[in-house]
Formats: C-alpha cells, sequence, structure tokens
C-alpha cells in the first residue's frame, strides 16, 4: 500500500515538474508547481513527517506560490520567451549536461543506499513526533533558530527598501565608485 | 515501507529538472521556480535520510531550508520587480549589462 502510494505521488510529482519546466506560460508553470509541492507534502506525511507536511502546505503551497502567482500577474511575464536564444546551442548543451548530472546523482545515489540497513524496532513508531521537533528546536538548535529570526527580518526591510519608490533623489546612497 | 533509495532517486530526478529549468528557460521568475524545485528536492533527499536513520535532527534541517527560502522568494520576487520596473523585461537574456 505505501508502495503504490508512493509511486503513484512520485508520478504526479514528476509530472507537475516537467510541465512546469515546458509549459510556455508562466501562470500554467507556478500551477503545476503548485501541484509538485502538494505531491511533495503527501511524500513527507509518507516520511512520517506530520510537521513538515503542515509547513510544507502552509509555506510553500501556500504563501510562497501566491507571491510567484501575484508578481507573475502584476509584471504581465506570462509570455517572454518568444525570441529564439541568442546562444543556439545552449539548449541542446544544457538537456544534455541535465542527463549527465541525472545519470552521476542516480549512481551516487544508488551507492550511497547500499550501506548498512537502517535501525527499527519501537523508535521507528514513534518517530516524527512534532513535540520531540520542537523540543529540539528550542534546544540544541535555537542559535539557528533565532538566526532565522534575524534573516526573516532582514528579507523584510530588503523587500522595502527594494521597492521603496521617490525616494532615488535622496542623499542615501554614498558616491561611491559610480 | 519504501526502500530510501526510491525517494533519493526521485529527490535526484526532481534536482536535475530543477536545473534543466535554470539552463534552459529564460522567464527570469521560471528559473526562480525551478531553484525552488531543486530546494524542494533536497529537502525530500533530507526528510528520507532522517526518516531512514531515525534521526530528527535532517527534518529540523528542512524546517530552516524552508523558512531560508521563504525569505529567500521574497527578496528575490522583489529583484525582479525592481529589475522589470527599470528593463521592462523579465527575460534574463536581456539582463546582461549589471549596469542600473
Amino acid at each position: 500500500m505505501d508502495v503504490l502510494l508512493f509511486f503513484v505521488t512520485a508520478a504526479v510529482a514528476l509530472v507537475g515538474a516537467i510541465a512546469m519546466l515546458v509549459s510556455r506560460n508562466a501562470v500554467h508553470s507556478a500551477l503545476f508547481l503548485l501541484l509538485n509541492f502538494g505531491a511533495m507534502a503527501v511524500l513527507y506525511l509518507l516520511l512520517q513527517s506530520p510537521f513538515l507536511f503542515t509547513i510544507q502546505l502552509t509555506v510553500y503551497a501556500g504563501a510562497i506560490m501566491v507571491l510567484f502567482l501575484f508578481v507573475v500577474m502584476l509584471l504581465g511575464a506570462e509570455q517572454v520567451e518568444d525570441t529564439p536564444d541568442r546562444i543556439a546551442w545552449q539548449r541542446p548543451l544544457g538537456i544534455l549536461l541535465g542527463v549527465g548530472l541525472l545519470g552521476v546523482a542516480a549512481a551516487a545515489s544508488l551507492r550511497g543506499a547500499a550501506g548498512q540497513p537502517a535501525p527499527g524496532g519501537e523508535a521507528a513508531a514513534s518517530f516524527g513526533n512534532p513535540a520531540e521537533l520542537g523540543a529540539l528546536l528550542f534546544t540544541r538548535y535555537l542559535l539557528p533558530f533565532e538566526i532565522t529570526g534575524v534573516i526573516l527580518l532582514v528579507a523584510v526591510v530588503g523587500v522595502v527598501v527594494l521597492n521603496q519608490r521617490g525616494r532615488q533623489q535622496a542623499p542615501a546612497k554614498p558616491p561611491a565608485g559610480d | 515501507m519504501v526502500p530510501t533509495a526510491y525517494y533519493i532517486i526521485l529527490s535526484a530526478a526532481l534536482f536535475t529538472i530543477g536545473v534543466l529549468g535554470v539552463l534552459i528557460r529564460r522567464n527570469a521568475i521560471v528559473v526562480f521556480m525551478s531553484v525552488e524545485l531543486m530546494l524542494n528536492a533536497a529537502n525530500l533527499a533530507l526528510v528520507a535520510f532522517a526518516r531512514e536513520r531515525l534521526n530528527v535532527d535532517g527534518q529540523v534541517l528542512v524546517f530552516f531550508v524552508i523558512t531560508v527560502a521563504a525569505a529567500e522568494v521574497a527578496v528575490g520576487l522583489a529583484l525582479l520587480v525592481a529589475i522589470f520596473r527599470t528593463k521592462n523585461t523579465a527575460d534574463v537574456d536581456e539582463v546582461s549589462t549589471l549596469k542600473g
């Protein structure tokens, strides 16, 4: 049952990713990526990570994709790839390198997966409890947790600074090396 | 239980699709979406290994990755909007001068 569910979800994730890659309209790309994120959330649930399932749905599928769709529609940048590539050979070369990377990654993952067997037993039953994750987050990973707070604050300030209008003439920028 | 190798191969495939998106597509927003896809693929591998080793630390790392990705998307999209306002294009080929 688990394996069947995995294959169905993996197929959905792959279809979403490939459709994002090939669709010409950026809005369609964003919606296919949303499908992919949803499938990823189900995979997290299969891997006994209910907390990450929730985070994936709210942060990725909710907040981030809404931001993407908002910007695509705000800019009206749905189709900008009508003109041919400036470098004609860049697409076939990209595909070739991508296939090469897939080969290397698959070989490495198969090699790495052939290690010692995974631990099992009663620890497996209680694994992935959100309470355990939260306790770890506020004890051993307290400093990284606070740093993420600072990162989010910097991101907010950065977005405000990048998109402010009408203050271009103010002497905010030092005339360095212009 | 599904073997971890299946998850890792799926993760590798999704990562490759993301790399292809960055290499092939020229719409800056789609390039950015491909970066998000790569982050997600790495997250999937982390969660799969965390499940295999029964170690919650991998999940904590994924939590941090998602948080940083959210900040990155906010700043990146603000940059795209700023570029679009000055250059009036979202094509990465058109934005090649590094001048304002």
